[in-house]
């Protein structure tokens, strides 16, 4: 066996993918949080369907995306796995386990945690992702007032398409725009009270999932010094573990409500 | 006497590695608050002896004053029992209530099969400090203490890995019953000083393959290892072994 094959399939190995695939899988929420931050803007989602387009055609973006989509894989299926290739370890359990004396709840559940999340990724995916790249997305046409900001929508008829996701033109002080409308796939989405009910449980899965995922991938790359460790619990409780799923929760609730 | 406790206990008995097992409960009366829970044992198994209808519990034990890790007893869902930082000889019944039910069972772990009863073989720790938990020293005279710079801290942090008494506190407190703690001390201790230098890289690989191959989980970093330690042995060191190990793999010819 070569040294790379034998580091990634040790026990230290496997570990330290889960670390790196996991982390990179945090710094997607920030971005996503960040851009879906614009569901909250007042322009009937013109701001947030511009940037659907554009994450889903910039060429950097669109290649970063299917490395996203392996690692949420790869992170998905190597856990599942290390939670049996662990569970072999004790055949015999016991009869009293008294595990809340000596570590927290959610660094013995990552395995339940992670599947509640794959489930709610899977049905994300299927509703808006899909949708919007197979499935039938309707149009919008969005009339902007250059000068007072003014923006006018308009639904496009059902049976309407073009080639292309978004067409912009100006007519004078008038800046009109037809784009795919996801932002209206999320206002009805958010509308089904079953859906609304999954993100919560799947952000409440988040908060606890990063609460010991993010220092425990630090830990796993051999970085735990007191130098750093505060600003690492800080990141990853204060930011991780509540400010993101708080912030991803806030979405379908603010539809739902609105 | 007045004070004493009865004490009801819920022991793992089993043959040996490949029979069945179960728990067996048994009261212990008239126990002293200032009885060692294997003093407790003792009593009961003087009393299975005399009565003769039951063979003695099995269970390890030897120096009796916390430094050799011999005992190894799960109680109520905790290796060495409810209190911190102690081996189960150092654990006093004054821990426990009167009338009290207490489970009592062996390490957990594949690779620390039952012997009997409480008995466990921890022989995997002994192949893993074969495979490189040493220093290959030279004989004849020890040279001069002083010719050997050592930073205090460093030699500090050396000592309290050294600490390790090998008891499988952690193994057994482990959900993926990981030998991290124990590797990564053993590592630790040595990485830390000069003396282990020339040997690092070899130890460090060779350690982690033997802890594989002796069947242990994966570090989950759950922290209940460093929480049951009776040495108190710190989660830094796992840290540690990560960056001793991923250094060996990435920065040396071996592998």
């Amino acid at each position: 066996m070569n040294w790379i094959t034998k580091m990634f399939s040790s026990s230290l190995g496997q570990k330290l993918i889960m670390a790196l695939t996991g982390l990179f899988l945090c710094s997607f929420l920030i971005i996503h949080m960040v851009g879906n931050l614009q569901l909250f803007k007042h322009d009937a989602g013109l701001a947030f369907n511009k940037y659907a387009v554009f994450m889903t055609t910039n060429p950097l973006i669109k290649t970063t995306s299917y490395l996203l989509y392996a690692a949420i894989l790869f992170h998905a299926f190597k856990g599942i796995a290390l939670v049996f290739q662990n569970k072999k370890a004790r055949p015999v359990k016991y009869q009293a386990f008294d595990g809340k004396a000596n570590s927290h709840w959610s660094s013995r559940n990552m395995g339940i945690l992670g599947t509640i999340i794959l489930v709610f990724i899977a049905v994300h995916m299927s509703n808006f992702w899909w949708q919007y790249k197979f499935g039938t997305v309707p149009y919008t046409r969005y009339t902007e007032n250059i000068q007072t900001g003014e923006i006018q929508s308009d639904y496009m008829p059902d049976n309407f398409t073009m080639n292309s996701k978004m067409e912009e033109q100006s007519e004078g002080l008038m800046k009109v725009t037809i784009v795919k409308d996801l932002f209206r796939s999320v206002e009805l989405g958010f509308k089904e009270i079953w859906l609304v009910a999954l993100y919560i449980i799947a952000m409440a899965a988040l908060s606890f999932h990063l609460y010991h995922g993010f220092k425990s991938a630090f830990q796993t790359m051999g970085l735990n010094h007191k130098k750093y460790n505060g600003a690492i619990n800080f990141i990853g409780i204060g930011v991780f573990a509540i400010l993101i799923p708080i912030g991803f929760a806030a979405m379908p609730l603010y539809f739902f409500i609105k | 006497m007045s004070g004493n406790m009865n004490i009801n206990l819920k022991v793992w008995r089993q043959k040996n590695g490949k029979s069945q097992g179960k728990l067996v409960d048994y009261k212990v009366e008239g126990v002293s608050p200032d009885m060692s829970f294997l003093e407790m044992f003792d009593v009961l198994n003087d009393r299975l002896v005399s009565e003769g209808k039951d063979e003695p519990i099995a269970f390890d034990h030897d120096c009796r004053e916390g430094i050799c890790g011999m005992c190894s007893m799960y109680i109520n869902g905790r290796p060495h029992g409810p209190n911190q930082g102690v081996t189960t000889c150092q654990l006093h019944m004054r821990s426990f209530k009167d009338g009290d039910t207490i489970v009592v069972e062996p390490w957990r772990a594949a690779a620390f099969p039952v012997i009997k009863d409480l008995a466990v073989d921890r022989s995997a720790f002994d192949r893993i400090i074969a495979s490189g938990g040493f220093i290959s020293v030279n004989t004849g005279n020890a040279q001069d203490a002083n010719s050997l710079p050592i930073p205090k801290d460093n030699a500090d942090e050396a000592f309290a890995a050294a600490a390790c008494i090998g008891c499988g506190a952690c193994v057994a407190a482990c959900k993926n019953s990981s030998a991290m703690l124990f590797v990564s001390a053993k590592v630790s201790q040595l990485a830390l000083l000069p003396q282990g230098d020339p040997e690092r890289n070899t130890r460090v690989l060779n350690m982690v393959a033997q802890m594989d191959t002796e069947g242990f989980g994966a570090c989950t970093n759950t922290g209940a290892c460093s929480a049951e330690c009776p040495k108190e042995i710190s989660l830094t060191n796992i840290a540690r072994l990560n960056r001793e190990y991923f250094a060996a793999q990435l920065g040396s010819d071996r592998s």
